[in-house]
């Protein structure tokens, strides 16, 4: 009898038969009442792992915008800062300007893969270790066991009438919880100024309101998710768990309990009496540890479900039990139904790690990857964007030949003042003038653009050739640094009169 | 108990609604309690708005909310706090002449972006949106200049206008010439005049007439050689621009009726930095003269 047929045949004694007026049943809850977890503290290799991720994570979060990074007087020297009034992205010696803001795009093609990838080889690794609500929640929750006891404790505290000490400990895990909370929000708004500037601003209260507001909102999001909704995120408002779900397969590691070794569970005294007598006996002892330090409260026994965000603490929790009982550690670990199918029927357990779907997923970030490096390395560090006059078309001169006008805006992204002539190229006799630029001595007219800036002039062609050209000539437009000779070039339309 | 009544769904071990449906049934999955209090939130939140924000229509005017905010003050706020923020440009812009203009790029930029603005509201009725004029009115983008084309000269003719009544506005219009001239001699200066840029003429058109009728007639303004004269604003008879149109026709018509369009006074209607800004930007369109 499969797993299946059992839950029906179980499900199917104990509900009662349907009877015709049962149906006005307005006593069903149609909302449920939350369940407070106390998650037990544990020690172990899953634990251990999570300590490390939350404390590197949390401290570049933290940090990282105090990080200098020298680019020169005219350049802010914070390594990491998102620049609203300059528009501006500084990310160590790269700087992003408004238009090449599809370098985001990249980065969340990278994400969103990076996700399938880690989902296909061990299940949601983000939702365990890695994502934001986890960690914050982690921390709130070191927070209350270091304030109001571990499990146990917390628990005899809750049932029992609340004393002074209890009201204490309450009031500095709050205390506790917000001055994280606040800090988490004060750390958010550094990544947009100057953070030793900003900070000075905010202790002396001279600050912009808008980071006072941020620090607010994020004071209370940062509380509110990661001290009272924490699980309630994941089972109702995170649509990651589902997409997940629909991205897992049959050979991608989940956290599981091996039914196979821990079936059927009973006591240990049970156990040695039974298997005196020589039957067979499973390895769980039904002690509940695994349910006690879930951060989320289900039984990872009942397999693999959504409100399981997979971070091994469970396993830590069995382990420390099967060591003590001296049994086989991992009754709960990575593993996959399929292996615990395979050994059921005496097969051996496969481990397939690259598949055609791993496989696919790698590559594709590593595509992705490489044509942001590529297009990143080798980006110029100027730029010119042309726009032809659209009334009128053209203009007819005096001498009866043609002159076409065109806004140029040119882009030097050097953190240095440059010089640029612009070349038009494509009519085989054309002048080209700069609208109030002062010819050099050699006559040429040079564009100076300052560091890291824009600078937009008028050009004006017009056409000397002795046979009219035609309704539409392609012109190229090449920008050239005098200095350093690099280029950059826009193709553009001379436009003259139809039918000539 | 309600669990006595509840069924459970035999497949999934989960609680229906029990309500049945020809043997169908609804899986109750109750949301979260706090999910109901929130939805409740949201709506003693909305009423804090009525409070704080302008919110109930009364008979002749609204609540005014708690708040005092109103969007129409706050546009003029924000003009105010663009009108500040552009106060030093401006001041600059008023007090320089606009040949100094042309000389800082920096205010170059800033006059021609005010200008820009100032041309589509002024105008972009008679000159076209890019200046590229109309039958009448030039063509600011050529280097065909009537009154002249330095920097000067076109701030003179938008502060002043063109016969526009004002002393130091231009002066000087093609008279008519329908009492003065035949028919026949008309036709002959106007097949002359088409001959001064290379224009066919009719055949039979006497243009030894008609040079004469516009030696007598014509060439005070006009000059001998058919070159204008920019004093009083008489077109180069000998280019490829035509103000009013090259044929015959419109040709004769003029000579008939006469050409007198006006540009209107701008000084008094417009702020002394916005004058100057139109003549920076006209004077980018096709370059002006040096």
């Amino acid at each position: 009898m499969t797993q299946l047929e059992e839950l029906v045949r179980q499900s199917e004694v104990k509900a009662p038969p349907f009877m015709p007026g049962d149906d006005d049943n307005d006593d069903i809850p149609l909302y449920a009442a939350r369940r407070k977890i106390y998650p037990q503290s544990i020690h172990g290799t899953f634990r251990r792992i999570r300590w490390a991720v939350l404390l590197v994570t949390l401290g570049i979060y933290y940090l990282l915008p105090f990080v200098r990074w020298d680019r020169g007087p005219d350049a802010p020297s914070q390594a990491v800062l998102i620049d609203f009034p300059n528009h501006r992205f500084y990310f160590f010696f790269i700087e992003l300007w408004p238009q090449e803001v599809y370098y985001l795009t990249g980065l969340l093609i990278l994400a969103a893969i990076g996700l399938f990838l880690m989902n296909a080889l061990a299940g949601r690794v983000w939702c365990g270790y890695l994502c934001p609500q986890t960690v914050w929640t982690d921390l709130y929750m070191a927070i209350e066991r270091f304030t109001e006891g571990d499990r146990r404790e917390h628990l005899k505290r809750e049932s029992q009438p609340w004393t002074l000490e209890t009201y204490a400990r309450k009031g500095a895990k709050h205390f506790l919880w917000l001055m994280v909370a606040w800090w988490t929000g004060g750390a958010w708004v550094l990544y947009f100024a100057d953070a030793p500037t900003l900070v000075k601003e905010l202790a002396t209260g001279e600050a912009p309101f808008v980071a006072y507001a941020w620090i607010g909102i994020l004071t209370l999001t940062t509380y509110a998710l990661a001290g009272h909704l924490r699980e309630q995120v994941c089972l109702y408002m995170c649509p990651w768990p589902r997409i997940q779900a629909a991205l897992t397969d049959e050979y991608a590691l989940n956290v599981t309990y091996r039914y196979d070794r821990g079936e059927p569970r009973m006591s240990v005294k049970k156990a040695d009496q039974l298997k005196a007598q020589g039957q067979r006996v499973g390895d769980c002892v039904d002690c509940l540890q695994c349910v006690h330090v879930c951060p989320t409260g289900i039984d990872i026994r009942e397999g693999s479900q959504l409100g399981c965000i997979q971070c091994g603490l469970c396993i830590d929790a069995c382990d420390n039990i099967m060591a003590k009982l001296g049994r086989p550690t991992r009754l709960i670990a990575y593993d996959t139904d399929l292996n615990i199918k395979a050994r059921l029927e005496g097969r051996p357990a496969v481990y397939k790690l690259i598949r055609w779907r791993t496989a696919l997923y790698a590559a594709i970030i590593a595509v992705a990857g490489g044509i942001m490096l590529y297009t990143l390395a080798t980006r110029g560090s100027e730029g010119i964007s042309v726009i032809h006059d659209r009334n009128p078309m053209f203009v007819r001169l005096s001498d009866g030949s043609l002159r076409n006008g065109y806004t140029i805006r040119i882009v030097n992204k050097q953190l240095k003042s440059r010089d640029f002539i612009v070349a038009v190229d494509g009519l085989p006799s054309s002048l080209v003038d700069f609208v109030g630029l002062p010819p050099r001595a050699d006559g040429r007219q040079l564009v100076a653009v300052g560091p890291d800036q824009t600078k937009e002039v008028r050009v004006l062609v017009t056409d000397y050739s002795s046979t009219p050209p035609p309704a539409s000539t392609t012109v190229l437009f090449s920008l050239i640094d005098v200095n350093t000779g690099a280029v950059a070039q826009m193709r553009d339309h001379f436009f003259g009169p139809e039918g000539r | 108990m309600a669990d006595e009544h509840k069924h459970i769904d035999p497949l999934t071990g989960t609680a229906t609604t029990g309500h049945e449906w020809d043997g169908l049934r609804e899986l109750n999955t109750p949301l979260p309690r706090w999910w109901l209090w929130l939805f409740y939130l949201t709506i003693v939140w909305s009423v804090g708005y009525w409070i704080v924000y302008p919110a109930w229509p009364l008979l002749t005017n609204s609540t005014q909310g708690l708040l005092g905010y109103h969007s129409r003050a706050a546009i003029v706020d924000d003009l105010n706090a663009l009108q500040a923020q552009r106060g030093p440009m401006m001041a600059k812009l008023a007090s320089a002449s606009t040949v100094d203009i042309l000389a800082d790029p920096q205010l170059i930029d800033f006059a021609r972006a005010q200008g820009r603005v100032a041309f589509a509201d002024n105008c972009a009725p008679c000159h076209g949106a890019g200046g590229a004029g109309a039958r009448g009115y030039p063509n600011l983008n050529d280097d065909d200049w009537l009154w002249g084309g330095k920097i000067a000269d076109i701030e003179q003719s938008i502060r002043y206008g063109i016969r526009s009544g004002h002393d130091k506005g231009h002066q000087g219009n093609m008279p008519p010439f329908k009492d003065v001239l035949k028919p026949a001699e008309m036709s002959n200066v106007a097949d002359y005049v088409r001959s001064l840029s290379g224009l066919s003429t009719e055949a039979g058109a006497d243009l030894k007439a008609g040079q004469k009728i516009f030696a007598d007639n014509c060439a005070a303004c006009h000059g001998d050689a058919g070159k204008g004269n920019r004093e009083v604003g008489a077109p180069n008879l000998t280019d490829k621009i035509w103000l009013y149109g090259s044929d015959k026709a419109t040709i004769v018509q003029g000579l008939q009726q006469g050409r007198g369009g006006v540009m209107p006074v701008w000084e008094g209607r417009l702020s002394e930095p916005v004058i100057k800004a139109l003549a920076v930007y006209v004077y980018g369109f096709g370059g002006g003269e040096k």
